[in-house]
């Protein structure tokens, strides 16, 4: 993006006045931007956009310990070491309860601000990691994909750089377009160097006819850096940046994702709040695949995302733009019903998704999969998780789902009215 | 073609020096193949960089310590997991023998084990020697799946006959030795049932069966029925074609394409040199696929760092500690550090490495590599030559022509799009 065409995004959003503008965007450091963006008019709620924020649980959440069917004898007699006693669950009604670290969320339950979809998963159930998280970042069951749900979004509204953003080293392949890709953003914020100019930065980023594709792409990271910039710096570093490592760390194999949960959110906050034009944000919790002494290290997590859940929709229900947020949080599956002999669980089929925020109608939503009527030992789905993102892209981002879910017609499930 | 043994060089190693590329162009394409898939004699290079002796893990020494000494415990490990990290590093800079040391990376990112969740630095440490001193890729199998660490990372030291943990042999299947869909879950079930019993030994770096714990019934894996156990069970697997043909094409994602699939012909080919992993890189790069891949892929964050410190002539333990250490945490940033991969499928590839963190980050890293050198006057030509690129695109070109400061220039052709490609 060109100095001109920087500042004229800076002005749309927003962001920025005219006298700021006018002492030049590029120099001017994050205290006065923050001080002027505080002092400008205040965002217009009609102008006010839908956002989304998917949390992605790396590793496979378990389902059955965090929405527990506490009721169900089945429950207790499949994994009598890890199951919750009737008497340590939140209640959300006669047969279900939240799991006892979630009590944030059992707060939003009660606000009727928490949509739970139970049961949601896809045909043919693949117990890999890294295909199911495929499956649900492509929304494409049948046949590999090679672009992400969002990402065939972002082609289809020719979106800029700036729509949808990860706060990950790594781009998850949901923001992957064919001809658009979603920017990441480093949540350590992203200033350059002071011995680069950004003219230099930019001249390095200039595509370059006939290019092979890769050399491209490198390219134009630096072109996504500079605009990716001005968006950070107007949006100000979050009050609080954890390291990833001021997080316990859980004795979980890896599957990816992030642990700074608290951090990422608190960026997406700051970026909401200032008026930043993003309408997809991507953040992740990493350490699900729980095979072993699965409950202190889930409830470790839980706890995580509990907290950065609640006070992340809290932030949110402060602001006009804020109000307009909604958060979606799923993992690749959900665990075997029965435990096994390490005190934790194998990978397993469908599990709950949630869906919070100011907008969200609370409740359940789908039904939960019979704990006795199982396949191979594993849950039936009952909700195909295109449903959940359909509602996602037909009602917050206002597109024709069939249209980015490869044709699939859904059922939209009505957690978020439409507008 | 001269350029082809460019190409060569960059894929098979971590990037040659300038001197390096010129003497293997001397040599030939033929030649160099061979030197680089059977070095002769001992690594020179790499004898200037002993792999530490650690000593005992701490847990080892005192498995029940108070919180304490926990604490002592724990500094030390991460002392220890510092040291391992900057030695490796240091050993992909300085070995002559490049392919041997690309390789073993390779084999890293594949049997991907994490220190973040082993914890202990001994172990990370034995199961690099493991992979060095393998034979062929039979053998690191064989010795892979009762590696402490890996068993360690996957849970298999809690699978018990009673109620056999899936972790580790469902990535044996998925991950390691089959590829994903060529099992069915009943056979992940078998395979977890096959490795039940083993235990870490802390003390001695080593695992051990406790045969009470270990399923001594018949299972049926792959349509095979019999008493399996760790080792009959991964010589099952490495008797499979669809075992070869799978590390076939994992050679191929990383040393030619991460986008197009190997060809059948090429994967035949390789195929054909199983277990030996070395003949199987010598069919890849004398078969004519290979020179089509160029351009394609994309460097990953360590090939970057050692590449360039190679270029730069930079040794990491001559650079300033507290440099140093930011060289590595911006490896973290980047999201590749060694002995600590992300996830048990290893690194990621092609673009997803192309972000605009990435790009934040490598500026700020090529910044502190050319920090450390004093050059003199130099040309954009002469970066080309240090960096061993082609040639300048016309749009990095017009941006290096204008810079006075060498320092900046190198710093820009470290970062430049045609550095990133090979």
């Amino acid at each position: 993006m060109d100095a001109l065409t920087r500042r004229r995004f800076l002005v749309a959003s927003g962001v920025l006045s005219g006298g700021a503008v006018a002492a030049g965007a590029g120099a001017i450091g994050l205290a006065r931007l923050l001080g002027t963006s505080s002092k400008a008019a205040p965002p217009d709620p009609t102008r006010q956009t839908s956002k989304v924020v998917l949390v992605t649980l790396y590793g496979g959440n378990d389902g059955l310990n965090t929405v527990i069917p506490y009721a169900d004898r089945a429950y207790h007699s499949a994994r009598p070491e890890l199951a919750y006693a009737s008497r340590e669950v939140l209640r959300l009604d006669d047969k279900l309860g939240l799991n006892p670290r979630l009590r944030g969320l059992k707060g939003l339950w009660d606000a009727k601000r928490l949509g739970i979809v139970l049961g949601v998963g896809y045909p043919k159930p693949d117990r890999s990691h890294f295909r199911s998280m495929d499956i649900w970042q492509t929304a494409s069951p049948g046949s590999p994909a090679p672009t992400g749900w969002v990402g065939r979004w972002l082609d289809g509204v020719n979106a800029p750089v700036e729509a949808a953003v990860s706060f990950e080293p790594v781009l998850p392949p949901l923001l992957v377009g064919r001809s658009r890709i979603g920017a990441c953003v480093s949540y350590r914020g992203l200033t350059l160097p002071d011995w680069i100019s950004p003219d230099l930065v930019a001249a390095l980023g200039r595509s370059q006819p006939n290019e092979p594709e890769m050399q491209a792409r490198a390219a134009a990271s630096f072109a996504d850096l500079l605009t990716m910039g001005d968006v950070v710096r107007a949006a100000g570093q979050p009050t609080q940046t954890p390291d990833a490592g001021d997080e316990p760390a859980v004795p979980a194999t890896s599957t990816g994702g992030e642990n700074a949960l608290t951090a990422q959110l608190a960026l997406v906050a700051r970026c909401v709040e200032v008026g930043v034009p993003t309408q997809v944000y991507s953040v992740s919790l990493g350490g699900f695949d729980t095979h072993a002494e699965e409950r202190a290290g889930h409830e470790v997590l839980l706890k995580q995302l509990d907290e950065a859940l609640t006070s992340f929709v809290a932030r949110m229900a402060e602001t006009d733009a804020g109000r307009q947020v909604v958060v979606v949080v799923y993992s690749e599956f959900g665990r075997r019903v029965r435990a096994n002999a390490s005190d934790g669980t194998d990978h397993g089929t469908a599990g709950p998704v949630f869906v919070l925020g100011p907008r969200v109608v609370g409740g359940f939503y789908g039904e939960q999969p019979s704990l006795t009527d199982l396949d191979d030992g594993d849950l039936k789905a009952t909700v195909d998780f295109r449903d959940v993102f359909g509602t996602v892209l037909g009602s917050v981002l206002g597109a024709d789902p069939a249209r980015y879910l490869e044709g699939y017609q859904g059922k939209l499930l009505p957690f978020v009215p439409s507008d | 073609m001269t350029d082809d043994v460019a190409l060569l060089l960059r894929r098979a190693g971590f990037g040659p020096t300038a001197a390096e590329l010129a003497a293997a162009r001397q040599a030939g394409y033929e030649a160099t193949v061979s030197t680089l898939v059977a070095p002769f004699g001992p690594d020179i290079g790499a004898s200037s960089a002993p792999m530490p002796d650690l000593g005992l893990d701490p847990y080892a020494e005192n498995p029940n310590p108070t919180s304490r000494q926990r604490a002592e415990a724990d500094r030390i490990r991460k002392t220890q997991t510092d040291l391992i990290t900057r030695w490796w590093l240091e050993r992909m800079v300085v070995a002559n023998h490049q392919a041997v040391e690309k390789l073993l990376f390779f084999w890293h990112g594949h049997w991907a084990t994490s220190v973040t969740k082993v914890k202990s630095p001994q172990l990370m440490l034995a199961q690099h020697r493991s992979l060095r001193e393998s034979r062929d890729i039979a053998d690191t199998a064989r010795r892979m799946i009762v590696d402490p660490a890996l068993v360690y990372w996957l849970d298999g030291h809690l699978n018990t006959k009673r109620a056999p943990n899936e972790n580790l042999g469902r990535e044996l299947l998925e991950l390691f030795l089959l590829g994903h869909g060529q099992y069915t879950e009943r056979d992940v079930k078998e395979v977890g049932r096959a490795l039940t019993g083993w235990r870490i030994n802390l003390r001695a770096a080593t695992s051990v069966l406790d045969p009470r714990e270990h399923d001594n019934g018949r299972k049926t894996i792959l349509g095979s029925t019999e008493k399996f156990t760790a080792t009959s069970v991964v010589n099952l697997l490495l008797g499979r074609i669809e075992c070869v043909r799978f590390i076939a094409s994992r050679l191929w994602f990383r040393y030619a394409s991460s986008t197009t699939p190997v060809p059948d012909r090429t994967s035949a080919r390789m195929a054909g040199a199983f277990p030996a992993p070395m003949s199987m890189l010598r069919a890849l790069y004398t078969d004519e696929a290979f020179a089509t891949t160029r351009d394609t892929m994309v460097k990953q964050p360590i090939e970057w760092l050692v590449g360039a410190m190679r270029q730069l002539e930079l040794r990491p333990t001559r650079i300033p500690a507290e440099t140093l250490t930011q060289l590595i945490d911006g490896l973290g940033g980047l999201g590749q550090r060694p002995f600590a991969p992300p996830s048990v499928g290893g690194w990621p590839a092609g673009a997803t490495w192309l972000t605009s963190a990435g790009a934040q980050v490598r500026l700020s890293l090529a910044g502190k590599l050319a920090s450390q050198l004093t050059p003199g006057r130099l040309t954009p030509e002469d970066v080309a030559y240090i960096l061993c690129i082609d040639k300048w695109t016309d749009r990095t070109y017009a941006v290096l022509r204008d810079v006075r400061n060498a320092r900046l220039l190198l710093t820009l052709g470290l970062v430049s799009p045609e550095y990133l490609v090979t």
